[in-house]
């Protein structure tokens, strides 16, 4: 468990320090070897959201799967949000309502509220275990099923395959 | 080649920044908080988007900054509206009068805040 926390770590470190430097020498890469281990080490037993992932790829090309989706989700958001504000007359039903989910890790809800807040006219106001509280811009239907169905369904089959 | 990159990147930069409009925009017209936070998460989240994407075009060599930079603005973003609407939620700001459902309840939920900061 925990080696698979302290790599997970140390990978997204050394990414990051790749891309901050933009240069590939060596004296460059052995510094941010050296800086992302002692790191990790260190946060490695206080960090614990990486527990839950899965290094296999399978969960690699879902995640780039995902990530095409959601992109597509967010420019679908932006159009329909910004149709709604041109329109004079600001044609929107708002209201809160109650939705489902299957997933279990942490990691996993996380990503989906995250996921369900930059898409079409919705945003994630509460979660209470395995009940998602969502702000709709205009509101399909109360019944937790259906709003279930509309909302969340889209998301949670790709993620079910990453996060279990 | 260079110069087309560098049109193309143009058109995506004023693209992000009629998004950014669009989202300001929506601040001044929505009724209510929520729905502001809607426009302004969203709109600022592409318009941000597109904008570094069409510098990336530009400037090709600045690739890795760029994409860290979309990185974080895609993890922090909805994370920073999330919370400003359950905080907003808790304090019991009311929504606009145009609302059809609320199911979150307020009266258990403030009071489950109350307890956890009478705990810690």
């Amino acid at each position: 468990m925990k080696i698979k926390n302290i790599t997970a770590i140390f990978l997204i470190l050394l990414s990051i320090w790749i891309l901050l430097n933009n240069q590939f020498q060596i004296e460059v890469m052995i510094i941010g070897v050296i800086l992302s281990f002692v790191i990790s080490i260190i946060m490695g037993s206080r960090i614990t959201v990486f527990n839950e992932l899965k290094f296999s790829l399978g969960s690699v090309f879902y995640t780039i799967w995902y990530l095409f989706v959601f992109l597509a989700e967010l420019v679908k958001s932006n159009l329909d949000v910004a149709r709604r504000v041109l329109t004079p007359s600001l044609p929107i039903n708002p209201g809160i309502i109650k939705t489902k989910t299957v997933l279990k890790s942490k990691m996993g809800r996380m990503i989906l509220a995250n996921s369900i807040t930059l898409t079409p006219g919705t945003l994630t106001v509460d979660i209470e275990d395995d009940i998602l509280y969502i702000h709709c811009i205009d509101v399909c239907c109360e019944d937790i099923d259906k709003a279930t169905a509309a909302i969340v369904d889209k998301f949670e089959k790709i993620l079910v395959k990453i996060y279990g | 080649m260079g110069n087309i990159l560098e049109i193309i990147g143009a058109v995506l930069v004023l693209l992000g920044s009629v998004f950014l409009f669009l989202g300001a925009l929506g601040l001044v017209r929505m009724p209510d908080l929520y729905n502001r936070i809607q426009a302004g998460t969203k709109a600022s989240t592409l318009g941000a988007f597109l904008t570094l994407f069409g510098l990336l075009l530009i400037i090709p060599e600045w690739w890795g900054k760029l994409v860290l930079l979309m990185t974080f603005i895609l993890i922090t973003n909805p994370v920073s509206s999330h919370v400003l609407a359950r905080a907003a939620h808790y304090i019991k700001i009311p929504l606009t009068d145009k609302t059809v459902a609320d199911l979150l309840n307020k009266e258990e939920t403030t009071y489950k805040v109350n307890e956890e900061i009478k705990n810690e």
